[in-house]
């Protein structure tokens, strides 16, 4: 069980409350009607699926309903950082 | 990405209706069909956990952003109490009580017969982004009160209920029996569930069954 702290609550609570969505920083191609197959696909279906330190994308199911990032460490678990959409993680994978 | 949307000057036409029924259409509260107030004229002995359906009571849910100066205001001025801008508190002044759901949300609870009026009132007086929705249809609050009311929200939900982590005043959801709700202390010894209308069966057969052991005395 996570111990996820909710950046728009401010406090701590547990995952069960939580939904993850995945990957964050996804950027939604530009010009969808004129990217190839391949930028499309990638987009929709390619995920990096790190060992180690990942960005993702959580949602506060039963609380506040809003969605934040959290930088996670794939292997261990341990949650390094909680940050809003919007903002850039501090803590990243090296290399 | 969390850029604000420009305010819009014009008002745009929104439909608005007054949901209170009137004349011989008959409200019924969520649950309505298990006649807590016969319940309550043959309540037993005492009990530890007292249930109260606070019911037909008129929800505003109101979105817009804090830095909206008008839609705080506005909201100030129509409500009779400031919108409450520090996470998971709640403010009440008797008659209306306002919850916070989340950074640009807020549930206004307001007595049915007004709600109307104050919604109409709430389009009136703020200028820009903002979102008014009558949603009390769709949800109630069970007041649950008594020395053992906690023991039976401890068994049924995540939070942490300790007073020094949850003091009177403070709104949070979570998960609630398998559903969810909204969880508020309202004094030391007594909470208010908003739950939504769908849930309000499950949820009163779920505190029934999990107040039997100290002892359940409904009150209509």
């Amino acid at each position: 069980m996570l111990h996820i702290y909710c950046p728009h609550c401010e406090e701590l609570r547990e995952e069960e409350e939580f939904h993850c969505s995945g990957e964050a920083h996804i950027a939604r191609p530009l010009d969808p009607d004129n990217c190839t197959d391949a930028e499309w696909g990638e987009y929709i279906f390619f995920r990096k699926n790190p060992r180690g330190i990942q960005h993702e994308m959580w949602y506060h199911t039963t609380g506040c309903r809003k969605f934040f990032n959290v930088t996670r460490d794939t292997q261990t678990y341990e949650i390094k950082e909680v940050y809003k959409i919007g903002e850039q993680p501090k803590v990243v994978a090296e290399g | 990405m969390s850029e604000a949307i420009a305010p819009e000057k014009e008002v745009t036409n929104v439909a608005v209706m007054n949901q209170l029924p009137s004349g011989a259409i008959r409200a019924e509260s969520p649950l309505h069909h298990a006649e807590l107030d016969k319940l309550a004229a043959r309540n037993p002995r005492g009990g530890g956990v007292i249930l109260r359906e606070l019911k037909l009571l008129g929800h505003l849910t109101l979105r817009g952003s804090q830095d909206n100066a008008s839609f705080m205001a506005g909201c100030a001025e129509v409500l009779g109490v400031a919108l409450p801008t520090k996470p998971l508190t709640s403010v009440d002044n008797g008659s209306v009580s306002v919850r916070w759901l989340s950074p640009d949300e807020w549930l206004a609870v307001v007595p049915m017969d007004q709600a109307f009026e104050i919604e109409r009132s709430l389009r009136a007086a703020i200028e820009g982004h903002f979102q008014v929705v009558n949603g009390s249809g769709g949800q109630t609050i069970i007041e649950l009160s008594g020395p053992n009311a906690v023991d039976v929200l401890k068994k049924s939900t995540i939070l942490d209920l300790h007073p020094s982590q949850f003091p009177v005043g403070k709104v949070a959801g979570s998960v609630f029996a398998k559903a969810s709700a909204l969880v508020r202390r309202s004094g030391e010894d007594t909470w208010e569930l908003v739950v939504r209308r769908s849930f309000a069966d499950y949820i009163w057969l779920w505190l029934q069954d999990a107040s039997r052991e100290y002892g359940l005395v409904v009150k209509a």
